[in-house]
Order: structure tokens, then C-alpha cells, then sequence
């Protein structure tokens, strides 16, 4: 009770006296409203623009494990950059990038949006079951990577066993290079189907029904009603979904580690994770930042197109 | 309009029925994706309860449970299910810290910088995770910060916060002006205002964050990995890890470890279901 009396005792004596005082309290209004954000700027200063900076710096050093005792990391300009282009595995890794990204994308999209429509359908259980449906994306990553290569196994995992049923022979999923991408976009598409469903779920609900119930008097039903009300309606959810899937997808390092660990033959491995090998396995770290920053570029080509899609959605 | 009222109005009752005799199946196929969707989750749990579990079969139903696997996961596990829960809570604790007033000042005060500091928020979540360890490293090296519990939870609390803070700006944003200038004309300052009114009618915003951080510093991996190497610290998911490494030859250990691992995710399935579903919207869309 006291200090709001204080309060209004500084409030009085402000007004009546005006002047230099009122502009060093608007002086002081505006320093405390940036002290409500100036940590969080401190630690994303720290967190994401100083290893940013960081990166680009080791990309042009030879930094290794030496500069860790020494502090010397010698300036090599871009050998780093021609060392990494160089290699024929970064061709691999980048088609693997490639496949991995386009192969997500595309059966996690169609999948989500068709559970999407499914569960728009309200049946009973609906709620329940959809609800059950983020379960998947909750788990620890590794969690889903330990027990997919368990499922994987080619000995005694369960797909194997089912398959077995019909008398598939042994299929070395994660064993073979010509099957392990395979196996590892989907177990990726897996991961991914809760996190779309939802978002196109959302979206959907959010297109009115009357649209609907006009349409259905012009004939318009069904396929007819998904192309020409649906589909319109929801083009700037589908554009967020597909780009922030791209970037995200980009950056999976969790499952492949898991599951492959990048191998055999370096069949599954991408961009991320040849830059962990690079870094924290060879101890290269100067071509592993080189790598990164290959991933930042493409990433940030995506993430400009999000956030115009973004924007363009908040102007409308 | 007239002719889809027409439609439905007159036949009332026996419609209904027609139209739930069609929906029921609708529900066994949602109940048979559901399943093939689940099926992992209920693998890990029935291999978990096998405990010769990489030999030869496993049953399709753990018909003679044990619990060997939990003995064998718990021993070898237990410090490790530690350091996870102390990273993990202190990471919620340091992310909400930081994360909600910024949201707040994000959503009240809207100032040249501030907008494009949103703006940053947003790219931050493309960056990918190997690009900051790769240079944390450096940086954790110099700090004398690897291998240390303060350093995994800065570095997960810097991967928490950006989404944190949108989570949170998104639903502070929408609360009326007229609350917080109540309390202002009556003598709070900005803090006390923010404090007193602010933080108890945001609590389901930011119990949403806190979940939303805890799950993401729970399953941290890659920052586990990259910044600590020796057992003293070491959380569950690299317990994980060093498990997927060697080839294993008992896999009931494994999947109990995943199990127990996963049950944070499975507690706030149950018990905080709202939460989890307004984040996963907030931080797609917003």
C-alpha cells in the first residue's frame, strides 16, 4: 500500500514540475522496456550470432585439435571450402541431402494432410485418437531411433518377423547401402506425420463451413470441394508446413546417428551429419564449419521464403 | 442454403442414426492407422519387458514379462536419468527466466528493434544445431565449460528460448492493454505490473513454454554429444546412444532404458494434453 502511495506521490510531483524531470522518467520508461528484452538479445547474441560469426571464421582456419592447446589456428583462406567441394563424398552427401529432404517431405505432407482430412470427419474417438497421434513426435529422438533399429534388425526385428510371415527372406534394411537411405527417410516420415496432421488439422478447422455448404449446392463435393474450397483456404498453412519440414529436415542429425550412424558406405550420410564426422570424429573442424555454413546457406534460402510466406500471411 | 436445411431438418432422428452406422467405420480405420502409427511405442514397451530380447524372437505380447531389463537399465542408467532431470529443470528454469519477460516486452512495448528482434527469433529456428555445437566447442573450451552441467543447460536453454519467447509473445500480445494500464495508473512500474498481472493470467502460456522446454532439454542429443565426453556428465539419450554404438546383442536394457526415458513425453500426453496441442499450433504458425 505504501509504495503505491510513493508512486502517486512521484506521479504528483512529476506533473507539476514538468520538464527535464519528464523526459528522464520517458528517458527511464524506455531503458526499463528494453530491459524486459535485453537478456534474451544477450543470449542469442552469445548463442546463435557469435557461433555464426564463429563458423565462418574457422571455415578460413585450419583448426584442429592443436588449436585447442596451442590457440594457433593458421589462416588457410578457403582450402577448407576446396578441400570439402573436392571430396567426392560431398556430392554423396549432398544428393543424400537431396533424397532425404524430398522423401520426408513429400510422404509426410501427403500422409499428414490426408489423416488430416480423415480426422476432420469428427467420428467418435476422433479426439482421442488424434490426441494419441502426437505421441510419436513427443519421444525423445533417440528413444525412436534405438527402438526403429530394433524393429530394423535384419536377424530378429520385428519387420523382418512380420514380413517373415509371408515368406519375405531377411531384409538387411540398415545393413544394405541400397536400402539404408530408404530405411532411414522412413522411419524421418514416421517422425514427421504427427507434427504435419496437426498443423493442417488446425488449418483445415479453420476453414468455414458455410464455404462447404455453398459449394454443395453447385455440385461441388469431394474431390471437386478439396481442389476448389480446401485447397485455397489452406495454401498458406501448406506453404508454412513444407518450408519449416525443409528446414527442419535439413538439420535431422538425431536419427541418423542412431540409426546408421551415417553408414554403410556413407549411404545415409548428409550434410549435417558429415560435418559432426568432420568436426567432432576426424577433428577437422575448419572443413566441418565448412560444411555448416554450406547447410546455413541453404537453410537461410528456406527460411527467406518462410518468412515472406509468413508475412504475406499476417498482411492478409 | 435453404436446400441442405431441408435436407437435414425434417428427417431428425433416423439420419442420426444412418449417419453413425457410417462413422463407426470410419473409426475402426482410424483405430488401424493409429495402431500402425503407435506400433513403435507399444514394441519398445513389449521388448522391454522381454528380457532375452535379441535372441532368436521376440513374442508379438511379453506372455512371461520380467523385469530384468529395468534392473539391468536402472543400474547402469540411474546417474545418467540424473543429470538429464537436473539439466532438464534447470534448463525450464533458466529459459522461463530469461524467455518471459521478453515476450512480454515483445508483445507490449512495440519499438523499432523489437520487431526486428522477432524477426531474428524466427531465423533462429533454421539454424541447425551442428552449426552453434561446432562453435560452442571452441567457445566451452575456453570458458572451461565442457563436460560441465552449466554448460549443456546455457546451450540447451540457447536452443529453448527463441521458441520459447514466440510461444509466449503470441498469446501476451492478445491480452488487453486496458489490464496492465490499470495497474500503471495506480503507481506499479513496468516490473510490478508485469509481475503481479501479466505472469498469473499468462500461467497456461507459460506452462505450455515450460513443457515445450523441458521436452526439447529432455531430449537433447546432439548438444550431449558434442559437449561433454566424460560419465560424470552424461544425460539419458547419450545413455541411449552408447548403447546404439557397440551391436547389440540384448536389446531388453536398451529399450527399457527408452522406455523410461520417454515417460516424461507419455506423462504430459495424459496429464497436460491441452498444453501440448495449443504449442505444437503456436509455434508452427505464429
Amino acid at each position: 500500500m505504501t509504495s503505491v502511495d510513493v508512486g502517486l506521490e512521484k506521479e504528483v510531483a512529476h506533473t507539476s514540475r514538468g520538464g527535464g524531470r519528464r523526459r528522464r522518467r520517458r528517458l527511464g520508461d524506455y531503458l526499463t522496456r528494453w530491459l524486459f528484452v535485453a537478456p534474451a538479445i544477450v543470449f542469442v547474441l552469445v548463442f546463435f550470432g557469435y557461433p555464426i560469426v564463429q563458423n565462418v571464421v574457422m571455415s578460413l582456419q585450419d583448426y584442429t585439435t592443436a588449436t585447442f592447446y596451442t590457440g594457433i589456428a593458421p589462416w588457410v583462406g578457403f582450402e577448407n571450402y576446396a578441400k570439402v567441394f573436392g571430396n567426392p563424398l560431398f556430392v554423396t552427401t549432398l544428393v543424400n541431402t537431396l533424397l532425404f529432404t524430398v522423401g520426408s517431405i513429400v510422404f509426410q505432407f501427403g500422409i499428414g494432410m490426408g489423416l488430416a482430412l480423415f480426422f476432420k470427419r469428427h467420428f467418435p474417438l476422433s479426439g482421442f485418437l488424434r490426441s494419441l497421434l502426437l505421441l510419436p513426435w513427443l519421444l525423445p529422438l533417440i528413444a525412436s531411433a534405438a527402438v526403429w533399429k530394433w524393429i530394423l534388425d535384419q536377424g530378429s526385428g520385428a519387420l523382418n518377423q512380420f514380413l517373415g510371415l509371408f515368406g519375405v527372406q531377411p531384409v538387411p534394411w540398415l545393413v544394405s547401402p541400397s536400402l539404408a537411405l530408404i530405411a532411414v527417410i522412413g522411419v524421418n516420415i514416421w517422425l514427421g506425420i504427427p507434427f504435419n496432421t496437426t498443423i493442417l488439422y488446425s488449418g483445415l478447422q479453420a476453414v468455414p463451413e458455410e464455404l462447404y455448404e455453398a459449394a454443395a449446392l453447385d455440385g461441388a463435393v469431394g474431390w471437386k470441394a478439396f481442389w476448389h474450397i480446401t485447397w485455397p483456404s489452406i495454401r498458406s498453412v501448406v506453404s508454412v508446413v513444407i518450408v519449416l519440414g525443409v528446414v527442419l529436415t535439413l538439420k535431422v542429425v538425431d536419427i541418423i546417428l542412431g540409426l546408421t550412424g551415417g553408414g554403410p558406405a556413407n549411404s545415409t550420410q548428409t550434410l549435417a551429419t558429415w560435418a559432426y564426422q568432420n568436426s567432432f570424429v576426424q577433428f577437422l573442424f575448419g572443413q566441418g564449419a565448412a560444411i555448416s555454413n554450406v547447410l546455413i546457406v541453404i537453410s537461410l534460402l528456406f527460411a527467406v521464403v518462410y518468412l515472406y510466406i509468413n508475412r504475406k500471411g499476417a498482411d492478409e | 442454403m435453404t436446400a441442405t436445411q431441408t435436407m437435414v431438418l425434417p428427417t431428425g432422428a433416423p439420419a442420426n442414426r444412418r449417419r453413425y452406422t457410417r462413422t463407426w467405420p470410419m473409426t475402426v480405420l482410424g483405430i488401424i492407422f493409429l495402431a500402425i502409427m503407435v506400433f513403435p511405442v507399444y514394441w519398445m514397451i513389449n521388448s522391454s519387458l522381454q528380457g532375452n530380447s535379441g535372441a532368436a524372437t521376440t513374442d508379438w505380447f511379453p506372455f512371461h514379462p520380467t523385469f530384468a531389463g529395468y534392473e539391468a537399465a536402472i543400474n547402469q542408467q540411474l546417474p545418467n536419468l540424473v543429470t538429464s532431470l537436473i539439466v532438464a529443470l534447470s534448463t525450464v528454469v533458466l529459459t522461463l527466466v530469461i524467455a518471459t519477460p521478453a515476450a512480454y516486452g515483445l508483445a507490449r512495448f512495440k519499438m523499432k528493434g523489437m520487431t526486428a528482434f522477432v524477426f531474428v527469433l524466427l531465423i533462429t529456428q533454421m539454424i541447425p544445431t551442428i552449426v552453434i555445437a561446432n562453435a560452442l566447442y571452441a567457445l566451452f573450451n575456453d570458458w572451461g565449460l565442457l563436460n560441465s552441467y552449466l554448460g549443456l543447460i546455457l546451450a540447451d536453454s540457447a536452443a529453448q528460448i527463441p521458441f520459447a519467447i514466440i510461444l509466449m509473445r503470441a498469446f501476451m500480445a492478445s491480452l488487453p492493454q486496458t489490464l496492465v494500464e490499470a495497474a500503471l495508473v495506480d503507481g506499479a512500474n513496468n516490473f510490478r505490473a508485469f509481475l503481479s498481472i501479466v505472469v498469473p493470467i499468462s500461467k497456461n502460456a507459460i506452462i505450455t513454454a515450460a513443457l515445450f522446454t523441458f521436452l526439447g532439454a529432455w531430449g537433447d542429443f546432439l548438444f550431449a554429444l558434442t559437449l561433454t565426453s566424460t560419465p560424470q556428465v552424461r544425460p539419458i539419450t547419450l545413455g541411449i546412444y552408447n548403447y546404439l554404438g557397440a551391436n547389440v546383442s540384448q536389446w531388453g536394457p536398451v529399450m527399457a532404458t527408452a522406455v523410461i526415458a520417454s515417460i516424461p513425453a507419455g506423462l504430459l500426453l495424459i496429464l497436460a494434453q491441452k498444453y501440448i496441442a495449443a504449442g505444437a499450433l503456436g509455434g508452427a504458425i505464429k
